[in-house]
């Protein structure tokens, strides 16, 4: 068996882990699983290690001409390196790297934390898009008073987000 | 301040307190956070990574919680002195890599630290001693929302908090804690346990090097995933999951105790009797020989007091802390090995022999009652 890395020396380290259920391997030879840092005392992941791999496969999708607007970043550097350019190459790259991030992570919606200027704006938007729903099923069962009373509230909270 | 003065001082996660402190060593939060539309630190240009450093080194020093801090840029520390910090887990082995730009700013009691153009722009992180998962992410919370308030911090609607590893995306939280499981690892169930903690998407790693074979019996468990899920929803799975670890081992220990007394005397007798008389050691054969004088502790048959040395003992045995003290030129392995064994024998005279009586020899007993 090749190794996954570099493809040309035969592999006689063998990587498993199950995640969620599914199972990832990986398949290197010495050198490259030294470079990889599968022996060392820190960094090492195995997540990371297969998103290099699997990863720039996925990131293909989008067309190969494909550049970062502020850095310059390429999809064959990110073949290379495993990691991205700046925080631009998310919208750059997002074709590509939203099916990954699905396979790598428990989703693809950040739910936490965020920065304080930005925390409300999520609230609000969170909290608008609640109450459109109530709204809908208002009108859908003819309840006109409870719905007028919802587009006030979304039209306040609207207008706090213009503000 | 100097770094000599830092390192002088065992770090609140060692000489300090917490719960669950016999087998949770410490507790880890780190945060990454990156300047928005900036060059992530791998690709970004020496200028770049300098003015990022100029950026965020001053927001950094100015928290209320460093008023008193130790603050270095890399290229100004040894080889030697950047190895130190490592072993202490204040700063990463990558980063101790990392060249002109890069910085870090910790508090004197190292329960703080700041890497600065590491693998993304800025990685803070608290560690706390014992099961403190929570404190510690609120220590790290409010300081990256004091910074918030300066620094622009790449954050995307969907996708969070942006970071140079796709694997960090979302949170940029990697919860961690150092777990001490002899009991599994004597018993032979920690593969197992291992197993059953990555199947439910937690990374468990040694405290060097990936796989089972942890030395002196120290296993590092951690999320994987970082989008999806809130920094709460992250750390009370893993708490969880560390809570149901300590059980395990509380019961693979109890078990040792009841069945296999003879040999779990045997070892700790034996640990205590190398590391008195030993005067050529590895640090593999020392972090070994410690955790069994660890378990000792937590079994009582020594002083509560030899705990403290015990576990400094395990951070000032290893290479760079060894060498930190003699100048001139670097160590051959050799020579280390004896300085460490020398350095451990006169720390075991501080310590009383082994009270066996603790513990009822059961074995042979039970063994003519199976026959």
């Amino acid at each position: 068996m090749l190794c996954d890395v570099c493809g040309e020396k035969d592999a006689t380290v063998f990587l498993t882990q199950i995640v969620e259920g599914k199972m990832q391997k990986v398949n290197l030879c010495e050198a490259c699983s030294k470079a990889k840092g599968v022996n060392d005392p820190t960094g090492f992941a195995l997540a990371d290690l297969l998103l290099g791999l699997g990863a720039a496969q996925q990131i293909d999708k989008g067309p190969a001409s494909l550049k970062c607007p502020v850095c310059g970043f390429t999809q064959a550097d990110f073949k290379k390196t495993g990691r991205l350019g700046c925080s631009e190459c998310y919208t750059t790259f997002a074709e590509g790297l939203v099916p990954m991030l699905s396979n790598m992570h428990k989703g693809t919606t950040h739910i936490g934390k965020a920065p304080g200027n930005r925390a409300r704006t999520r609230e609000i938007n969170a909290r608008v898009k609640s109450l459109q729903a109530d709204l809908d099923t208002a009108v859908a069962t003819e309840q006109y008073e409870k719905a007028a009373d919802l587009r006030d509230q979304i039209r306040q909270l609207e207008a706090e987000l213009t503000e | 301040m100097k770094l000599s003065r830092i390192i002088s001082n065992a770090g609140e996660w060692i000489s300090g307190d917490g719960p669950n402190r016999q087998i949770v060593v410490s507790s880890r939060i780190r945060l990454a956070r990156n300047l928005a539309r900036t060059p992530f630190p791998g690709w970004a240009k020496r200028a770049e990574r300098l003015h990022t450093l100029e950026l965020i080194r001053p927001a950094v020093e100015s928290l209320p919680e460093m008023h008193d801090a130790y603050a270095q840029n890399l290229t100004e520390l040894t080889a030697l002195e950047r190895q130190v910090l490592v072993e202490r887990h204040l700063i990463s082995r990558e980063h101790a890599a990392k060249g002109a730009g890069s910085a870090v700013v910790m508090n004197v009691e190292q329960t703080l630290s700041f890497m600065i153009n590491e693998e993304d722009h800025l990685r803070m992180q608290a560690i706390r001693c014992g099961l403190q998962l929570r404190e510690a992410y609120a220590m790290v919370d409010k300081c990256d929302t004091e910074l918030a308030r300066t620094l622009d911090f790449a954050f995307h609607e969907d996708l969070g908090y942006l970071t140079a590893c796709p694997t960090n995306v979302g949170t940029g939280m990697r919860a961690s804690a150092m777990l001490h499981l002899p009991g599994l690892v004597m018993s032979e169930q920690i593969n197992k346990i291992i197993n059953s903690v990555n199947k439910i998407g937690l990374a468990v790693r040694g405290l060097h090097g990936e796989g089972t074979e942890a030395m002196g019996n120290l296993f590092q468990v951690s999320n994987q995933t970082t989008l999806g899920e809130s920094e709460g929803q992250i750390i009370d799975r893993l708490n969880e999951v560390i809570v149901h670890i300590i059980e395990h081992e509380e019961n693979a220990r109890q078990t040792l105790i009841e069945r296999r007394a003879t040999i779990l005397l045997d070892q700790i007798g034996r640990a205590y009797g190398i590391l008195g008389h030993a005067h050529c050691m590895t640090s593999k054969e020392a972090l070994n020989l410690l955790s069994v004088l660890k378990l000792g502790v937590d079994l009582e048959l020594f002083p509560s007091s030899a705990r403290v040395t015990i576990d400094e003992l395990f951070i000032e045995t290893q290479p760079a802390h060894l060498q930190k003290g003699v100048h001139g030129q670097k160590m051959t392995a050799e020579a280390r090995d004896a300085l460490r064994a020398t350095l451990i024998r006169a720390k075991l005279k501080e310590l009383p022999e082994p009270d066996m009586a603790k513990i009822p020899a059961t074995e042979a007993q039970k063994e003519t009652n199976d026959e």
